[in-house]
């Protein structure tokens, strides 16, 4: 009898390959990708009401890509050889495209976007600045003072372009890793076509809602004014595309419910059982259905501004929880099952190991200290602009 | 100065003969070495397994843990033991892949049988298709193997395989699997699980040899293989596999 | 135009950092990706080579009948003539290889021949199998059985 083994798993599939870190790794690129498409609800569709989370949003979203990788390089039983993805990248597997989109993602979307959008902040503090900062102004200015009115508007232009082609990248970015998932054709918890699609919508309801608690956030702690109108305008965003993520993942259940193919059994026990907590409780009782209930319950009555910032603030952590839930349950629910549907196993996290709940507590602390020093080069908010 | 035709003829004589003889010792000392006498274009390797002829001794277990110094707790190949009962989902079981065996089975009242499972070699390859860097391979003689020194221990193939016939080795930190003993089949000789099959129930096999019994195998007896619905092209036949084996 | 150029001019600089990328990307990719790589596939050739070398451990019963031609024959002749020299007396090529220096255990036979021949009701039902613990009186195996031809 193996210990945590219940049924009979195949001998090789006991020990769970994808851990905490992988879980880790969805989430963090869905924030960004979240984060993102907040930002260009101003920029391209001109919901002007979320202009004050502009900025921001693009900060989150540069703080969580660059802590991205590094889950994925804790995991790797040789990081130092994941450089090879860029040598030898294999056409065939999604998981290859990874270092190139990231890449571009990085560099032609959200590092061009953030330079366009700050330029002339960084032109000016590159003149009214001393010493070592000084100097980083003056390489972030890439050797151009030109702020005149016409080249801003060049700026804007570019800066809308980029934005254009940075959703579809941001797409890109967060659903390759949904296809990750659903092509494995030797996975029925995964395998799906919807799976691309789910990730994404979850994505954007855990970016969104990030930009709001890290907006309240940064308003409350700097003294400043929140702007109700962009709170609500989010909140009724946010409450659309929960809509639309909870319509699919539903539409998962029912189906697989309806045509109970052989997988079902298992899957439908090791919910019951093993996911219970986290994919019931957790994912779609507290981290789906409470938010909506609340949401819905702001559109449809009024509430005083207080009352409706602390319920934003409330649904917006609950969502985090779900969003985090329903990554873990896709993951980790994966491989509890055995691939012969006659068996489960147990997932025992580590504590302080290379894939354990430590590592994993410093990399979703880390953006926000990353986050923290952007705000200080690049600060969002107008200068001289106070309660 | 004048040279004669004779002078000439010496001279361009001995330069001949100096240029052929060095042309030729250069031909021996600076030749290339003997040319590989296993040929990979002539083979397609695979598998044939005899269900009813599988004692579960694990034998097979066993040696090819010693043959490829297979860590222990992981499996490159093992034996499961099934107890089918009329209306019941299968007892399946493997305690430590078969490497010791198994405890006797009393029960004469239901259907049970062993099944001796390994990578099966899949000409289309899921897990092959999903490395991203190309650490994973089917060689051009069918079998499926992993390069150590490029696999970045990812983990994707492991999750793509459909048979869970992968591992992440722990010494290496790279991904791990039966290799067909490709160092023993491109020398002649049999894999080590087929060699210490007491009954013959494992087989190896070679499609592109038109004298390897395979031919006669496949044509007279019923055979498939597992997960047939996942067309994979796996290339270990069973024959007398039951319905319940998953 | 003069003046679009002027006003768009910063644009030259992040497009030359990134092409600067892209060109030092390049040149350090076709100084790394291994020698020969895609030549049977989306591999390293190499690996095959590495994969061969691997040290056998199993000489395979034919080397074993180069020299124990007697215990070949016997056991050629007899019930076990299917089970591999190797199979019961464990890895051999090294002793095959320097027979002097590598002398085997001979194997210890109780454990060995239960292996195969404990009962159990899914071996099929035509493989010579006994509940060894009422078969033998608490004799070894090997006191009727011989294990080179061991019907009686």
């Amino acid at each position: 009898m193996i210990p945590g083994v219940d049924g009979f798993m195949y001998p090789n599939e006991v020990e769970l390959q994808w851990s905490l870190l992988i879980v880790l790794y969805p989430y963090i690129t869905g924030l960004v990708a979240g984060a993102f498409i907040l930002a260009s609800l101003e920029r391209v569709f001109k919901v002007e009401a979320v202009r004050p989370t502009y900025r921001l949003a693009l900060l989150t979203a540069l703080a969580f890509l660059l802590v991205a990788p590094l889950p994925l390089q804790l995991h790797l039983g040789h990081p130092e050889r994941s450089f090879e993805m860029y040598l030898t990248p294999h056409s065939s597997s999604a998981m290859a495209m990874f270092g190139f989109v990231y890449l571009w993602y990085l560099t032609v979307v959200l590092l061009l976007e953030i330079w366009l959008e700050f330029r002339a902040d960084i032109v000016r503090l590159s003149q009214t600045t001393k010493g070592l900062q000084r100097l980083m102004y003056r390489v972030l200015t890439l050797g151009s003072d030109n702020v005149s009115p016409a080249a801003r508007r060049i700026d804007d232009k570019v800066g809308y372009i980029v934005t254009v082609i940075g959703i579809p990248s941001a797409f890109l970015l967060h659903g390759y890793v949904g296809f990750i998932f659903g092509s494995i054709k030797a996975n029925p918890w995964w395998s799906s076509p919807l799976m691309p699609i789910v990730f994404l919508f979850s994505a954007m309801v855990s970016g969104i809602a990030a930009v709001l608690l890290l907006y309240v956030a940064s308003m409350k702690i700097k003294k400043m004014a929140i702007d109700m109108r962009c709170l609500d305008t989010i909140a009724k965003y946010l409450f659309y595309v929960f809509l639309v993520d909870f319509s699919l993942e539903m539409l998962d259940l029912v189906h697989r419910t309806y045509e109970a193919d052989e997988s079902f059994r298992s899957l439908d026990f090791m919910v019951h059982t093993r996911l219970w907590g986290s994919h019931v409780i957790l994912q779609i009782v507290i981290g789906t259905l409470g938010p909506l209930a609340i949401l819905a319950a702001t559109q449809l009555w009024r509430f005083s501004e207080a009352r409706r910032k602390m319920l934003y603030v409330t649904v917006c952590c609950l969502t985090e929880v779900g969003i985090f839930a329903m990554r873990w349950n896709v993951v980790i629910g994966g491989q509890l099952f055995s691939k012969s549907f006659l068996g489960y196993t147990t997932y025992k996290v580590a504590f302080a190991a290379r894939e354990g709940l430590l590592p994993a507590i410093g990399l979703m602390i880390l953006p926000f200290v990353i986050f923290v020093v952007l705000i200080k080069v690049l600060p969002p908010w107008k200068a001289g602009e106070t309660a | 100065m004048d040279i004669s035709r004779r002078d000439l003829f010496k001279v361009g004589g001995k330069i001949l003969v100096l240029a052929s003889v060095g042309a030729t010792l250069e031909q021996i000392v600076g030749a290339e070495p003997a040319p590989d006498a296993y040929k990979m274009a002539d083979h397609w390797w695979g598998m044939i397994v005899d269900i009813d002829k599988c004692i579960g001794c694990g034998n097979c277990v066993r040696a090819c843990s010693k043959e490829n110094n297979v860590p222990d707790g992981y499996f490159r190949t093992w034996v499961e033991r099934y107890v089918v009962e009329e209306g019941k989902q299968p007892q399946v079981e493997s305690p430590n892949g078969a490497m010791n065996g198994f405890p006797p089975l009393k029960r004469e009242d239901v259907k049970s049988f062993f099944v001796p499972k390994l990578c099966n070699h899949c000409a289309d390859s899921p897990c092959v298709q999903v490395c991203p860097v190309g650490a994973t391979f089917v060689s051009p003689d069918g079998v499926v193997l992993v390069d150590p020194t490029y696999c970045l221990g990812c983990r994707y193939c492991v999750q793509a395989c459909p048979y869970g016939c992968r591992y992440l080795k722990p010494s290496t930190d790279t991904v791990d699997k039966c290799t067909l003993c490709y160092h023993r089949i491109t020398q002649g000789l049999t894999t080590a699980c087929c060699e210490n099959c007491p009954t013959g129930a494992r087989q190896l096999v070679d499609f592109k040899n038109p004298k390897d019994p395979v031919h006669e195998f496949l044509r007279h007896n019923k055979v498939e293989v597992l997960k047939p619905y996942m067309a994979t092209q796996a290339k270990v036949y069973y024959k007398d596999l039951d319905g319940s084996v998953r | 135009m003069r003046r679009l150029l002027r006003d768009s001019g910063h644009l030259i600089r992040p497009a030359a950092v990134l092409l600067a990328g892209l060109a030092l990307f390049l040149v350090i990719r076709s100084a790394l990706v291994p020698k020969a790589f895609g030549q049977y596939g989306h591999y390293r050739p190499g690996a095959l080579q590495t994969i061969r070398e691997h040290p056998i451990a199993f000489a395979g019963h034919e080397q074993c009948a180069l020299c124990h031609e007697d215990e070949a024959k016997t056991k050629a002749s007899g019930k076990h003539a299917g089970v591999a020299c190797e199979a019961c007396h464990g890895p051999l090529a090294q002793h095959a290889a320097d027979p002097v220096a590598n002398v085997p255990k001979l194997p210890v036979v109780a454990d060995l021949c239960r292996r195969c021949h404990e009962k159990d009701a899914a071996k099929p039902t035509n493989f010579p199998q006994v509940v060894t613990a009422e078969h033998s009186g608490g004799m070894a195996c090997n006191d009727c059985h011989k294990p080179h031809t061991p019907h009686i």
